[in-house]
């Protein structure tokens, strides 16, 4: 079933899922000097998509893959279909929080990922967001968009396509805020940075087919260690 | 000075037996306490940057302190400033004081995006238990921002006289459409030049039926008239959401 609008809902920076708080590590890059201009942007932005755009897209792929677990696919006969499928999602949770070397990002992605939970309950009252995993914290954000996608019939390549897309978009639109940037050109920087978006997604997506411990893990030391550094910022604008 | 005349017991009336009727709990009011209700009231105040939001809410803690329970979150521009003059300020425990951080935009998450401000009144009600009264105050912003009726009951909007007398006549949803609208500081419109009979005519004419309190907290501490405002609030809400209501969301 093709459901273009609701793609383009669920990618929406206007959907209430909090991310408006969120600069993406960027604000820490440019107090540290590193992003100054359209360029510096332009290079941060593919690497967040090389970094936490794959790992996020793969891990919600991943989400929308466990969300279909259905009858046919449960071996054992003590299994029932949601606890199969909890079970599939409490690994990957496990697993994107060993990717996820910075304690400040597990708790923004944590706290996202309860944003999004509340508006997919609000939404999608029957989706089985029972079966994530309890954790202090909530479930990372990538589980939650993978069951979101789901429960509106989304494919896992609009799944990973819509985390993919919100890795660069968001950070894009607080450089815009954080260096006066021409808004104009920032966003021809998205378009071209478009064909990459859609290869990460691509990539994430036939990356959900292998088990949780084989997902991409890409990572950025340095957005870690600046992601620590503004967490105890005094002042800052964004959460992250 | 003469001595004070111990006070004579007051009569009591005679009482009506002319119903036949019983008292199952003779000592026991059958009306449930103030604000003793399923769920917090939820108090949205917001308004321009410096017109004394923070300041009103320092005084509503010190006029409920001992009366309710009471939880508050602050939605700043920059970080947690609100939160911690509210906990220097010691009006209130700072276990009841939660800080949200809005990325550039007060307003948008009082209003369109409001995850986050949910997520610190759940979190207050975990940690302290249940609240009567959430006054969420809103980072300073334009006269355009409202909080969404997703999030508050009831919303303040509090102006102040040094903005200028003007400012009820531009309007706007905060000054027109606000359950409750404060012209604070009246105690400087000597100062500024604000004529406050100008500003109660425009608010009149831009807000019909609605209320508008003048107030000045240098001369009321406890902000009487806020106070009482929002306990006549409490009433009606505790009517609407008696104790069996379930408390907030999942």
């Amino acid at each position: 079933m093709a459901t273009p609008s609701l793609l383009l809902l669920l990618a929406d920076g206007r959907f209430p899922a909090g991310a408006h708080a969120h600069s993406g590590g960027l604000e820490a890059a440019v107090a540290a000097g590193r992003v100054t201009d359209l360029p510096t942007l332009e290079a941060f932005l593919a690497g967040r998509l090389a970094t936490a755009g794959l790992v996020g897209a793969a891990f919600a792929a991943a989400a929308h893959r466990a969300a279909a677990l259905a009858e046919p696919c449960v071996r054992s006969a003590a299994l029932t279909e949601p606890a199969v499928r909890s079970a599939a999602l409490a690994r990957l949770d496990a697993e994107l929080d060993a990717r996820t070397a910075a304690p400040a990002l597990r708790a923004v992605s944590r706290r996202q990922g309860r944003a999004l939970l509340r508006a997919g309950r609000a939404i999608w009252p029957d989706a089985p967001f029972a079966d994530l995993p309890a954790t202090p914290g909530g479930a990372h954000q990538p589980l939650v968009l993978g069951l979101l996608c789901a429960a509106a019939g989304l494919s896992r390549l609009e799944t990973a396509t819509i985390a993919a897309y919100g890795t660069v978009t968001g950070a894009a639109s607080a450089g815009v805020r954080l260096l006066g940037l021409d808004p104009y050109r920032v966003q021809a920087l998205l378009v071209g940075l478009a064909d990459a978006c859609d290869g990460t997604a691509a990539e994430a997506a036939r990356a959900a087919d292998d088990p949780p411990e084989r997902l991409p893990a890409a990572a950025a030391p340095l957005a870690d260690i600046h992601a620590e550094i503004h967490a105890t910022w005094e002042v800052r604008l964004f959460a992250s | 000075m003469p001595a004070v005349e111990p006070t004579t017991p007051p009569v009591t009336p005679p009482h009506d037996e002319t119903v036949p009727h019983t008292h199952p709990e003779p000592g026991v009011d059958p009306h449930p306490p103030l604000g003793r209700a399923g769920r917090a009231l939820r108090v949205g105040i917001g308004g321009p940057v410096g017109s004394g939001k923070t300041a009103l809410v320092a005084a509503l803690c010190r006029a409920f302190a001992d009366e309710l329970r009471l939880g508050v979150v602050t939605n700043d521009i920059y970080t947690t400033e609100d939160a911690d003059f509210l906990r220097r300020a010691g009006v209130l425990d700072p276990a009841r004081i939660r800080a949200v951080e809005t990325g550039c935009c007060p307003h948008t998450a009082i209003r369109d995006d409001i995850g986050a401000n949910l997520d610190a009144i759940d979190e207050l009600a975990e940690a302290v238990g249940p609240l009567d009264l959430v006054l969420v105050e809103s980072g300073g912003d334009n006269l355009t921002a409202t909080f969404s009726r997703g999030l508050v009951d009831r919303q303040i909007f509090v102006v102040d006289v040094a903005g200028g007398d003007k400012v009820p006549r531009k309007g706007g949803p905060g000054v027109t459409a606000a359950d409750l609208l404060v012209i604070n500081k009246t105690d400087l419109a000597p100062m500024v030049g604000a004529d406050l009979a100008v500003m109660d005519r425009d608010a009149r004419a831009r807000r019909g039926d609605l209320p508008t309190l003048f107030l000045s907290i240098v001369g009321d501490p406890t902000a009487t008239s806020v106070a009482d405002w929002i306990r006549h609030e409490l009433a009606h809400h505790a009517a609407l959401h008696p104790l069996a209501a379930p408390v907030g969301p999942a």
